[in-house]
């Protein structure tokens, strides 16, 4: 039996019960034995895990083993590893090898993580459900004719599916907390410029946020110890100084405030789901925190904002795909023109194409003033009503999604249904805000999710409250069957 | 018909800093190419540019050089269009928030008037690559080297009327920014390059014609026949019963004339929108108040000084600030030889016609401003006379040593021993009785033109080596 969680693997590996090599042998056996099924990965570095296990195990050896020393993890395929194949879920990148490390992996590595794989997402990043990935659909473990939930999917489902014990994703709108209420598990998304973007393959630059999946609140405070800080390469990157996320984890809640922001509890939002959240509260209140009603007046609002502004900025970032330099190029090209338009026909799927569109005219002269500028007067709105609302309680408690992971296919043929998937995400990802999603219960075998939204730079207080909740609950603890 | 050209320029000006303006790349001129481009530049996914400080601060002293406002809060947007030599598929500019506001710059007319030309704005941006056409048979090659080298565009008002007020606009923000060090400002290298808006319209009439705009021309005398071939092409059209199309036109050089490049109609719509890679460039007053006290003189401020500190007149003073290299050598050759007319006019005068004739630049120059500083010392301490000082410079020209050497070597020191030239002139008198006994008789206005024969006559028979101010007092002494 594999471990839960990083916490095991960790105190594992220190106490000798198993070496590095061993559990990444362990992983990679049962990631061959499921994949092939779940389609987590869409690379498995089995060579390259095995090395880093064997070092990492050198290393502890040589008592110079830093926490996450040989601890194996998943990366979703968006940050570009060096020398291994980098495909952000599409044709376009199907082939290529990033020469270089993107910041979050490098720092991975520089702990002395394991990388098992590059896994599984919706192509660039934009879906909701994994079935965008040029690379075939994610199964839920949970039910594998349910989707994972995207664009992270395939770092959810591996999570949930035992193939590791932790894995990186990216949010933009929903990407890491989607997934992660889809999956059952415990995911942070940062506050935007927390985590480096750098070698990160950009969607929507002003939204795009690393951050991680683990089975709990701590692991992911272990995760964000390695995750987070100020990158001088980019730009957006936050230079004030990080905390140790996991010394607040044991912090008692007496006191709290938390808001619950009645436009999440609408009509839209499930009632078996509300109940859970319900049910939520109240181990909250047993922990000493207390409950408001507060309004986010312009939450209604954000869908079409963020589908402005996310394909807008995607439009442009996606231009350096043009079958020059590398990435997909078509087969004898007639002229430039010719060149251009099959390789990114052929390069790119049908949503990115979509979103392309979209962003390219809302950018469009006649346009511009009537959909991207609105889009960031909307944003702001958006914004001002967290920063005041986060004047006046500790944080806000309210669902990640309006249902639990529905079927494969079941909103492929409108992509509005999919859009407003992200309804309870987008707002946090628009105001540049932390969220944490956790599991808070099941509806017919699938689990349920809510999600902690604090102000700036509040992830150690989110992960408190994450961790506290987990010391009283067991939805964390729970594993999809698998025939096993 | 009287017409009137509108003239409007936008000058890109490379920025002489050391990497790139959002990588740390070399912007080295002229390297194999691809060599000198990195993940940035080559906009290699998850790629992130981050701002060269270096180039904010040479905006930054441009702005307070032409007595602009700066924006304390500039903002940089992306250009979206698609070019193999593009690599991210637009470029970063600044479209709405320029670095530099509105400032001016006055130039000199032809008839010694000034004019004060306004600037609108002077932005930063990024260059692209180049593609290279030739040698790849049928395909086109591309070279990134350039790719993200910065530049400063600044766009001036439409308020040049000839083509020969453009090129006087255009040497002297040529002057400002080498004078700043912001530039290069090699031209044959592309380090300014210009965009020029033209139109014509009858003398007098307010509204503006219909303009075309000619890409890219690098130098400046391309851009005024650029300019004056459009304009007469303009007014043909017109006068020809046809209309001026909006169009961007090419300069070819070879030809010496514009062709069009592309109609208006079809011009790209380029989606600006900032750039969420980069944050606003937030700079203060003390910032800005920093680099105002660190400007060096500007060509302005020189000439003002010139006039002042060496007493050279107005036309002297203006011909040595026009560019900076020269001032800096006759200020290097004054201080040496301690006067300051003398300097000048061998600066501009012998050295220039000897740079003219080998198409030099002063920093070319092979002899170097201490080396004229000394061969001029030389000419002032009488040790050799103006003839001699030539040939030393046509020596030293050919690299054949500094002038004391040269002088020691071919003899021409000037001979200033008292009782030789009295022997010399003792001889003349003997030889030139005729001249003497005329001279005696002559009124003061014939006696200077005898005793400046009997002068040369001296020089003569010492071989060039007499001191000419020697033998004349030696000459009126004897012959009163």
């Amino acid at each position: 039996m594999l471990p839960h969680t990083i916490s095991e693997i960790i105190s594992g590996l220190r106490d000798k019960q198993f070496s590095s090599r061993e559990i990444t042998q362990d992983y990679l056996t049962r990631i061959k034995r499921l994949n092939p099924e779940l389609n987590c990965f869409i690379t498995i570095t089995e060579d390259l895990a095995l090395s880093q296990a064997e070092q990492a195990d050198a290393r502890r050896n040589a008592g110079e083993a830093s926490i996450l020393n040989g601890v194996p993890l998943a990366h979703k395929d968006v940050f570009c590893t060096e020398g291994v194949t980098t495909t952000c879920g599409s044709r376009m990148l199907e082939k290529f090898v990033p020469p270089y490390e993107s910041t979050v992996t490098r720092k991975f590595m520089e702990a002395g993580a394991v990388t098992l794989g590059k896994t599984n997402m919706d192509e660039f990043a934009m879906g909701s459900s994994n079935e965008n990935s040029y690379f075939g659909p994610v199964r839920n473990p949970w039910d594998t004719e349910r989707a994972p939930g995207g664009s992270s999917g395939g770092s959810a489902a591996a999570v949930a599916a035992g193939l590791c014990a932790a894995a990186t994703g990216t949010d933009t709108g929903g990407s890491i907390r989607q997934p992660a209420a889809f999956c059952g598990l415990t995911g942070l998304k940062p506050t935007y410029g927390r985590v480096s973007r750098l070698g990160m393959v950009a969607f929507a630059s002003s939204l795009d946020q690393g951050g991680p999946f683990a089975r709990t609140a701590e692991d992911a405070a272990l995760l964000m110890n390695v995750m987070a800080g100020h990158d001088p390469m980019d730009s957006t990157s936050a230079q004030n100084p990080t905390e140790d996320y996991t010394s607040a984890l044991a912090q008692p809640l007496t006191g709290f405030t938390i808001g619950l922001p009645k436009e999440y509890f609408s009509s839209q939002l499930n009632a078996e789901l509300e109940k859970a959240l319900q049910e939520a509260i109240k181990v909250y209140e047993s922990l000493g925190a207390s409950f408001k009603e507060v309004s986010l007046p312009h939450t209604e609002l954000s869908v079409p904002a963020y589908y402005v502004i996310a394909p807008a900025e995607c439009s442009t970032n996606l231009s350096r795909f043009d079958g020059v330099r590398y990435g997909h190029r078509c087969e004898n090209p007639k002229d430039l023109e010719d060149l251009y338009q099959r390789s990114r026909s052929e390069g790119f799927g049908d949503e990115v194409k979509r979103r392309i569109l979209i962003g390219t005219y809302a950018l469009s002269a006649g346009y511009y003033d009537a959909y991207y500028r609105q889009a960031q007067k909307i944003r702001r709105l958006i914004k001002n009503d967290f920063v005041s609302t986060l004047n006046e309680v500790d944080a806000l408690l309210c669902p990640t999604t309006p249902d639990v992971a529905f079927k494969l296919g079941e909103k492929t043929s409108d992509p509005v249904q999919m859009y407003l998937e992200d309804i309870f995400t987008i707002p946090a990802s628009l105001a540049g805000l932390p969220a944490l999603g956790l599991p808070c219960g099941f509806k017919g075998g699938l689990p349920v999710g809510m999600q902690l939204i604090g102000n700036y730079f509040t992830e150690a207080r989110l992960l408190n409250l994450g961790h506290q909740y987990q010391l009283n609950t067991d939805w964390h603890k729970r594993s999809p069957a698998l025939g096993e | 018909m009287e017409w009137e050209a509108v003239i409007g320029l936008e000058v890109h000006v490379q920025l002489a800093t050391k990497s790139k303006i959002f990588s740390g790349a070399a912007t080295t001129f002229g390297a194999e190419p691809n060599t000198q481009a990195c993940a940035v530049d080559l906009a290699m996914p998850g790629m992130l540019p981050v701002m060269n400080e270096e180039a904010v601060r040479m905006a930054v002293m441009f702005g307070l050089a032409i007595g602009a406002e700066i924006n304390t809060r500039s903002v940089f947007d992306r250009k979206n269009y698609f070019y193999p030599d593009l690599p991210k598929g637009y470029q970063i500019s600044q479209l709405d928030h320029p670095t530099v506001k509105q400032g001016k710059l006055d130039i000199q007319l032809e008839n010694g008037e000034k004019k004060t030309i306004n600037i609108t704005r002077a932005h930063l941006e990024e260059d692209a690559g180049k593609s290279l056409h030739e040698d790849f048979h049928g395909m086109t090659g591309i070279d990134l080297n350039r790719a993200g080298t910065p530049l400063l565009e600044i766009v001036s008002e439409p308020e040049l009327r000839s083509a020969k007020e453009a090129v006087a606009y255009l040497k002297k923000l040529h002057s400002i920014v080498t004078y700043l060090g912001i530039s290069d400002g090699d031209m044959s290298q592309g380090s300014m390059r210009c965009d020029c808006n033209v139109s014509v319209r009858p003398k007098g009439q307010k509204e503006f014609g219909v303009r075309t705009e000619i890409k890219n021309v690098n130098s400046f005398r391309f851009v005024e026949k650029a300019i004056q071939g459009e304009i007469e092409r303009q007014i043909d059209l017109i006068e020809g019963g046809l209309k001026v199309e909006q169009e961007t036109r090419l300069y070819d050089a070879d030809d010496d004339d514009t062709r069009p490049m592309r109609s208006k109609e079809f011009a790209n719509d380029y989606r600006y929108f900032p750039d969420p890679d980069l944050l606003p460039i937030e700079i203060d007053d003390a910032y800005i108040e920093a680099i105002r006290s660190k400007l060096p003189e500007l060509p302005e401020q020189k000439l003002a000084r010139f006039c002042s500190e060496y007493g050279l007149s107005d036309y002297d003073a203006g011909v040595l600030v026009s560019s900076r290299a020269q001032a800096d050598y006759f200020e290097v050759a004054t201080r040496i030889v301690g006067d300051a007319k003398l300097t000048a006019n061998w600066v501009m005068g012998e050295l220039a016609k000897r740079l003219n004739q080998n198409s030099l630049d002063i920093s070319q120059s092979p002899v170097p401003a201490e080396g004229l500083g000394k061969l001029l010392l030389r000419l002032k301490d009488n040790t050799i006379n103006g003839k001699a000082a030539k040939d030393v410079l046509e020596a030293m020209w050919n690299g054949e040593g500094e002038a004391d050497e040269i002088i020691e070597k071919k003899g021409l020191k000037q001979v200033s021993d008292t009782g030789a030239i009295e022997a010399i002139v003792d001889e003349v008198l003997a030889n030139n009785a005729a001249q003497v006994e005329q001279y005696k008789a002559a009124d003061e206005a014939k006696r200077g033109k005898l005793i400046s024969f009997l002068v040369g006559q001296a020089i003569k028979a010492s071989k060039g080596k007499a001191n000419p101010q020697q033998v004349k007092a030696i000459l009126a002494q004897k012959l009163s």
